[in-house]
């Protein structure tokens, strides 16, 4: 078997005839992340190894009759991307692309389990019928009318990244276009139980907030967020995108090289990037090449974290993405996200995720009041 | 199509190289002796374990796990699918004689139930008890881990993603290999899916009671639901550079393709078919091509009630009367889910190459509503234009255009 490793340089606004701009954005998270609440002004603290979503009252958002059959996961992503397009502005995107690490665990759970206790007869067929990746994407395009491009995306954590690639490469084809675009995936007591037991988690962890003073181990995460994404500039945008890269099993130097090249690429030095959003998980090996690589690169750059904040999971960088541009369109980053304050203004944020030392993505993003 | 995008990242998708496993051969060239004979693939289970062992006649891989990982040389306990999409994307790449090292290539693999084929005995004893259950089979679970397993056995540099639409996956990871060669982000991009029969599935579609106890009949009147398959089928996808400094000939072109939604219901088609009928016409569109240019279409076809009449009825309003030789090739593979796209384009360029169009199996009498009589037997026809349609639950509807190079 031959050792492999990735580096796929996506998008860059310089060598691109267009930048993305964020339109809107829906997010359900474990923290209060929609509403009108000020950005994390209050922070959600619990104790174990897991972190659930603080779940609005999807009534508001979906019609009860449909409700009853959906999966939470259904319910999480739907909503978000409900209250993306809301935020918009927009009645009927020109595409629906999902990325999801995990797909619907609750229905594939429920539909196996029957599926072994009942020895393979009488099965209820709704929780299979959900069980697809694609259902997210499918049951929004119904509730919407939408039958416009629809896509789902499962490559662990690059699925929200291959959402945005293929955004990418819509929108180049027609800066026009009004996409929505999201991340989801949920924890099952299942996985939970199974994930456990591949030692991914922190064990006796007293709150979240204390996911970073001990080596071993991270926090399970879920959650939901959702973008609308056009490649033509308008008066409300959050903030814009300026690069994606995805890497998957990079060595130190392909990775520190890619993020530089892609700097590069931007036209941008590391010294002006104002703030760095690292996708720490607590757990000291997966996060070792990170941590070389912001120290090496971005001594000079405000630090945070956001994984304390939402958990781990292979879609929590579009936790990150909303995250970023929320700090960029308030002009502020919150107490609880801080690690390093340089008081710099922030006018460029790179996200830098990894997951479990595997999956490793890059997203540059400026503020749009900058620009305008 | 492409109107933004200056010239020099404009690049026409050739395929360079195919490569499938199915119930009816693991090769191209077993496929293509099936198809000559009228071979269908369709018999009793042998391999998986399921209480419908008897009752449920299946398109089958006929190799073992065992027997599979001894062909290909990998190490043990691969989950099915992702030992099926190793010997397809392999056969793929051995035929496109591209190296991929000297190249920024990816793989873009679809599959619906990844490594479910291992978690279904992992839950048998972790019901019981959750400290119970060898996690070993479960490792591979997640749909990306069996692309990861094909990319690191391809040894891909520059992409890696796996796409799960339900049954039209794997055209959408073709089309996406298609937009990352025509935009310039790779030259290289190995694009179809593999799927391995489950109890997963085979419970999943008997729950929705669209099975057919009998060897399925798609497009006939007397059609009473689907077989499910098994398989793998990848097509190499360069761009002109790649074809200019390799110097081979390029097999056939991607030349269209559209992604639509039904937005009419979670699982079945609308029936007039309106998503089939504007991934089609979207997809003519992109082509630039027009209804009397497609010479074959290998349709969804999957023997059940609904999907064949919501389809044939987006074919006939798009076609009108003059219909091209059409064929349903599930007759032979059965229905083989996120893979059937990867497939059916394999079986697409083969109609190209081989200038024969593929017989649909088992047809004796005509949908009354409709009246579309598909192709009965094996004939040679001159084929410039290929359209292949793959729709899924989630109202995801896929077309896609190879065309003669």
């Amino acid at each position: 078997m031959v050792s492999v490793e990735i580096v796929l340089q996506l998008f860059f606004r310089k060598r691109s005839t267009m930048a993305i701009y964020i339109k809107g954005m829906g997010t359900i998270s474990p923290q209060q992340s929609w509403g009108d609440e000020t950005l994390l002004s209050q922070i959600m603290e619990s104790n174990g190894d897991k972190l659930t979503c603080y779940e609005p009252e999807y009534e508001q958002w979906i019609d009860p009759k449909n409700l009853r059959r959906m999966s939470r996961i259904i319910k999480l992503g739907v909503t978000a991307g409900l209250m993306a397009l809301k935020e918009a502005d927009v009645t009927n995107p020109d595409g629906i692309i999902t990325g999801t690490g995990y797909g619907c665990l609750d229905d594939t759970g429920i539909f196996l389990t029957k599926m072994v206790l009942n020895e393979e007869h009488a099965l209820n067929p709704t929780p299979f019928i959900q069980s697809t990746h694609n259902t997210i994407g499918g049951q929004l395009a119904l509730l919407l009318q939408c039958q416009h491009y629809n896509q789902t995306y499962t490559q662990g954590a690059l699925s929200f990244e291959n959402s945005l690639l293929d955004a990418v490469l819509q929108l180049q084809e027609n800066p026009t276009k009004k996409l929505l675009i999201g991340g989801a995936d949920e924890i099952t007591e299942a996985s939970h139980a199974i994930q456990k037991r591949f030692g991914f988690f922190k064990k006796e962890l007293n709150s979240n907030l204390e996911l970073f003073n001990a080596p071993d181990g991270t926090i399970n995460g879920e959650g939901a967020s959702f973008t609308v994404l056009s490649g033509a500039a308008g008066t409300h945008d959050k903030a814009s995108i300026e690069a994606v890269q995805l890497f998957y099993k990079p060595s130190y130097a392909v990775l520190q090289n890619g993020i530089a090249d892609a700097l590069t690429q931007c036209g941008i030095n590391p010294s002006e990037v104002d703030f760095v959003l690292s996708g720490k998980s607590g757990d000291e090996r997966s996060d070792s090449m990170l941590k070389k690589a912001i120290a090496e690169m971005f001594a000079s750059s405000s630090l945070g974290y956001f994984k304390h904040l939402c958990g781990e999971y292979p879609t929590a960088s579009s936790f990150a993405l909303w995250l970023a541009a929320r700090i960029l369109h308030e002009h502020h980053i919150p107490d609880a996200v801080i690690i390093h304050d340089t008081g710099r203004p922030v006018k460029n944020v790179l996200v830098l995720n990894q997951y479990f030392g595997t999956y490793y993505s890059l997203m540059l993003l400026q503020s749009c009041r900058a620009t305008l | 199509m492409l109107t933004n995008l200056p010239d020099t990242l404009k690049s026409r998708v050739h395929v360079a190289g195919i490569g499938v496993i199915s119930a009816i051969g693991v090769s191209v060239n077993q496929t293509l002796q099936a198809f000559q004979h009228s071979r269908s693939g369709i018999g009793p289970i042998n391999f998986l374990n399921t209480a419908h062992q008897h009752s449920l006649p299946v398109g089958e891989v006929k190799f073992s796990n065992d027997q599979l990982e001894k062909k290909l040389g990998v190490k043990p306990h691969l989950t099915r699918t992702a030992l099926l999409g190793i010997h397809a994307a392999r056969e793929a790449v051995a035929h496109a004689r591209v190296n991929i090292s000297n190249w920024r290539s990816g793989l873009i693999s679809a599959t619906t139930v990844g490594g479910m084929d291992k978690t279904e005995n992992f839950f048998s004893e972790f019901l019981q008890d959750e400290q119970h259950g060898n996690l070993h089979d479960v490792i591979n679970h997640e749909c990306g881990k069996s692309t990861m397993l094909i990319a690191d056995d391809l040894g891909i540099n520059g992409f890696l993603s796996t796409i799960n639409t339900a049954c039209s996956s794997s055209v959408n990871a073709i089309m996406l290999g298609a937009r990352l060669i025509t935009q310039g982000m790779l030259d290289v991009v190995v694009a179809g899916g593999t799927d391995a029969l489950t109890r997963f599935t085979l419970n999943g579609f008997n729950s929705l009671m669209i099975l057919d106890s009998e060897p399925c009949r798609p497009f006939d009147a007397t059609r009473n639901g689907l077989n499910l398959g098994e398989g793998a089928g990848f097509v190499v996808l360069v761009s002109d550079r790649v074809r200019e400094q390799e110097a081979f000939d390029s097999l056939a072109l991607v030349s269209g393709f559209a992604n639509t939604n039904d937005a009419f219901h979670q699982t079945a088609s609308s029936p007039d078919g309106r998503g089939p009928y504007s991934a089609m016409e979207q997809a003519l569109k992109t082509s630039g091509l027009t209804t009397s240019d497609i010479d074959y279409i290998n349709l969804h076809g999957t023997g059940t009630l609904n999907n064949d009449l919501s389809e044939g009825t987006a074919v006939k309003r798009l076609f009108g009367e003059n219909l091209p030789a059409l064929s349903s090739t599930k007759a032979f593979t059965g229905h083989t889910l996120g893979a059937s796209g990867g497939i059916e384009a394999v079986f697409s360029v083969m109609s190209l190459m081989q200038q024969c169009v593929w017989p649909n199996l088992r047809f004796a009498e005509a949908m009354p509503e409709l009246g579309i009589v598909p192709q009965k037997t094996v004939e040679h026809a001159s084929v410039r234009n290929v359209m292949s349609n793959s729709f899924g639950f989630g109202g995801n509807c896929s077309s896609i255009i190879f065309s003669k190079a």
